[in-house]
C-alpha cells in the first residue's frame, strides 16, 4: 500500500507538459516564437496595422524603411508591416485550418485502421501509400487543378497532402496499445468499440500526434508560402508571405527590404514550430533528446 | 536476392495502379467538360458534329471504366496522349525534359549529401562543442528556409553584387556546350542541395551519435584504432542507413521536378513543365506528367529498399525459410 502512495506521490510531483516544455531551451524559445506570431496573426485579424493592408500610397512606391513607413512600401506604396501582419493572419489561418482538418482526418482514418486491422487495415494503408508516391507540391497543384485558386481551396490542398502523414503517425502506436491489457478489459465488461477508442485508446496515442500536429503547422506554413509564391494558392492583392516574396521578383535588386521581411517572417514562424515540435518531442519522448 | 526483387516489385503493383487511378479520377474531377478542357476558349468553335466525332476520338462517350482501361492500355504502350498547347505528344515532351531534371537532381543531392555528411560527423564527433553548435544552427536555418527564398537570395547577392544573372533564360544542353550548362544548372543545384543538407546533417548527426555509443566502438577505440579509422572505418558505414533512406526519398521528390527552383531559375525541367500545364490547362500533360513523377518516385524508393543490402551486411534479403 505504502509504496503504491508513493509512486502516487511521485506521479503528482511530476511537473505538468508546459513546465517542462518551459524548461527545455528549444521548447521556450519555439513557444515565445509561436506566441509571437499568434498575437501578431490576432491583430491583423483585428485590423490593427498602421495602414490598411492593401490601400496604395501612389506617391510612396518602394520606400525604404523610414519613420512612416517602419518596413518600406511596395510597388504600389502599400505599407509593407501591415501587410506582412495581415500576411501572418492568412498564413497562420491556412495552416491552423488545415492542420485542423488534416489531422482529425487522419486521427481518424489511421485509428481506425489500427483498431479494425485485417483487409481493413491493408487497405486504408495501401490508399495511404497512394498519396504519398506524390511529391507534397505535386498533391497540392493536382487538387488546386481541381478545385481553383483562393484561400480556402488552398487549405483543402494542404489537408489533403498531410492527412496520410497523420493517418501513418497515429496508427503506429494504436496497434501496440490495442493490444493492451486495459482494452481487453474494457471490451470484457462490455464497453462499445467507439467508447474504447475514444476513452481509451486514443488518448494513450496521443504524444506522437501532438509532436505532428507542431511540425506539420510548419510544414504548411512552406507549402502554403511555396504554393502563393507560385500564384496558385492566396491570391493577390490579400497579402500572405509567399505572395510578398513572389511580388518581390525583379525589383529585390532596388527593393531588397521587400525580399527580405517576408523571408525572415517565413524562416522564424518554421523556426518556432519547428523549435516547438522538437520541444515537445524531448518532454513527451524522453528517448529522443540524447539523438538530436 | 531475386525473389526478394521479385517480391518487391509484385508488391508495388497495386500502389501504381492506384496512382494511375489517382490521376486518372482528379483530372476527371475537373469540372467542365473534357474537350472544352482540352481545347479551351477553341472549343467553343466546334460544331456539336464536330465535338461528337472529337467525343468518339478520344474515346470519351465511353462509360469512366471502359476509358480507364483503354487509357492505361495506351500508357502502358508508351502513348500518354497529346499536349495541344504544346502540339507535340506528351511523352516526347517529358523525356526531353527529363534529362534537365535529372542532372539537377544529382547534382543538388551530390551538394547536399557533401554538406550535410560533413557537417553532421563533426557535429556528432564534437558533440557539445562550439562546432556542435553551429551545425545545429546550420541545421535549424536550412530546415526553415524553404528553398525558393534560399534561390531568391541566392539570385539578388550574385546579381547586386557579382553581375552575374543565373535566371536569364536561354538553357543550354549538357551536351552542347558543359560548362555554359554547368554554370546555369550549379545556382539552382545549390539552391536546393544547401535546403536539402539541412536534414541530411540532422540525420547523419543523429545517426552518428547513436552508432558512437555503441559497445563495438568504444572495442574499436579500445584496440587502438586511429579515431579517423574508427569514425569513418566503423561508424560512418553503419549511419549510413537511415541517410540511404533520407536521400532516397529526397532523389525521389528532385526528380518529381524541383517545381518553384526551376521556376525561379528558368530551367526547362519537368517540374517548371507540369506548372506550365497547370497554368495553361493542359490536362493531357498534366495528366502524363504527374502519373510519371509518381511512377519515378515508387521506383526509386523500391531501388533504395535494394540498396540497404548492400550498405548493412545485417539486412540479408534471403528467405529466412
Amino acid at each position: 500500500m505504502s509504496a503504491r502512495s508513493d509512486s502516487i506521490g511521485e506521479l503528482a510531483k511530476e511537473p505538468s507538459v508546459l513546465r517542462r516544455l518551459l524548461r527545455s531551451r528549444s521548447g521556450a524559445l519555439g513557444l515565445v516564437i509561436v506566441a509571437f506570431y499568434v498575437t501578431v496573426a490576432v491583430l491583423g485579424l483585428l485590423q490593427i496595422t498602421p495602414y490598411p493592408p492593401t490601400e496604395q500610397h501612389r506617391v510612396d512606391r518602394l520606400q525604404g524603411p523610414s519613420s512612416q513607413y517602419y518596413l518600406g512600401t511596395d510597388m504600389f506604396g502599400r505599407d509593407l508591416l501591415s501587410r506582412l501582419i495581415k500576411g501572418s493572419t492568412n498564413s497562420l489561418y491556412v495552416a491552423f485550418s488545415c492542420v485542423a482538418i488534416s489531422s482529425t482526418l487522419g486521427t481518424l482514418i489511421g485509428t481506425a485502421s489500427a483498431y479494425i486491422g485485417g483487409t481493413f487495415d491493408n487497405v486504408m494503408m495501401r490508399i495511404m501509400d497512394i498519396f504519398f508516391a506524390f511529391p507534397a507540391i505535386l498533391l497540392a497543384l493536382l487538387v488546386v487543378v481541381i478545385l481553383g485558386r483562393g484561400l480556402d481551396k488552398t487549405i483543402i490542398a494542404i489537408a489533403v497532402v498531410y492527412t496520410p502523414i497523420f493517418a501513418r503517425v497515429a496508427r503506429g502506436p494504436v496497434l501496440s496499445v490495442k493490444e493492451m491489457e486495459y482494452i481487453t478489459a474494457a471490451r470484457c465488461i462490455g464497453m462499445h468499440h467507439r467508447r474504447v477508442v475514444f476513452f481509451h485508446v486514443l488518448p494513450n496515442t496521443l504524444a506522437p500526434l501532438i509532436v505532428q500536429v507542431s511540425l506539420a503547422l510548419s510544414w504548411s506554413l512552406l507549402t502554403e508560402a511555396g504554393l502563393s509564391f507560385l500564384g496558385l494558392g492566396i491570391q493577390p492583392p490579400e497579402p500572405s508571405w509567399g505572395v510578398m516574396l513572389s511580388e518581390s521578383q525583379g525589383i529585390s535588386e532596388i527593393a531588397p527590404w521587400l525580399m527580405i521581411y517576408p523571408g525572415l517572417a517565413i524562416m522564424l514562424g518554421v523556426l518556432g514550430f519547428n523549435l516547438l515540435g522538437d520541444g515537445l518531442r524531448d518532454v513527451l519522448d524522453p528517448r529522443m533528446k540524447r539523438l538530436r | 536476392m531475386f525473389r526478394y526483387l521479385a517480391q518487391r516489385l509484385v508488391a508495388v503493383i497495386p500502389t501504381l495502379i492506384g496512382i494511375s487511378l489517382l490521376v486518372f479520377v482528379a483530372i476527371r474531377l475537373v469540372p467542365g467538360d473534357a474537350i472544352t478542357t482540352m481545347l479551351g476558349t477553341e472549343a467553343g468553335m466546334l460544331t456539336e458534329k464536330q465535338r461528337a466525332s472529337l467525343e468518339a476520338y478520344f474515346g470519351l462517350d465511353k462509360p469512366m471504366v471502359e476509358q480507364y482501361f483503354s487509357w492505361i492500355g495506351r500508357v502502358l504502350q508508351g502513348d500518354m496522349g497529346y499536349s495541344v498547347r504544346h502540339g507535340k505528344p506528351v511523352l516526347t515532351l517529358i523525356l526531353e525534359r527529363f534529362p534537365v531534371t535529372f542532372e539537377l537532381a544529382m547534382l543538388s543531392l551530390v551538394i547536399a549529401l557533401a554538406i550535410g555528411i560533413s557537417i553532421g560527423t563533426l557535429s556528432a564527433v564534437r558533440h557539445n562543442s562550439m562546432i556542435d553548435l553551429f551545425g545545429r544552427l546550420f541545421a535549424l536555418t536550412g530546415l526553415a528556409a524553404p528553398n525558393f527564398l534560399i534561390g531568391t537570395l541566392l539570385i539578388y547577392v550574385l546579381s547586386v553584387y557579382f553581375g552575374i544573372l543565373p535566371n536569364a533564360g536561354d538553357y543550354t544542353d549538357f551536351t552542347e556546350n558543359p560548362l555554359k550548362n554547368l554554370k546555369q544548372i550549379i545556382f539552382p543545384a545549390l539552391t536546393l542541395g544547401f535546403s536539402f543538407s539541412a536534414s541530411v546533417m540532422r540525420t547523419t548527426r543523429s545517426a552518428m551519435l547513436e552508432v558512437l555509443g555503441q559497445d563495438y566502438i568504444r572495442t574499436a577505440r579500445g584496440k587502438g584504432l586511429r579515431p579517423r579509422a574508427v569514425i569513418f572505418g566503423h561508424a560512418v558505414r553503419n549511419a549510413l542507413i537511415p541517410i540511404v533512406t533520407l536521400a532516397g526519398v529526397e532523389l525521389g521528390y528532385l526528380l518529381g521536378g524541383a517545381v518553384i527552383v526551376e521556376k525561379i531559375f528558368a530551367l526547362p525541367g519537368i517540374g517548371r513543365l507540369t506548372l506550365n500545364a497547370i497554368s495553361q490547362r493542359d490536362y493531357a500533360l498534366i495528366q502524363g506528367a504527374t502519373l510519371f513523377i509518381a511512377f519515378n518516385f515508387v521506383v526509386i524508393n523500391m531501388l533504395v529498399d535494394l540498396l540497404y543490402a548492400a550498405i548493412d551486411p545485417r539486412i540479408s534479403y534471403v528467405s529466412k525459410k
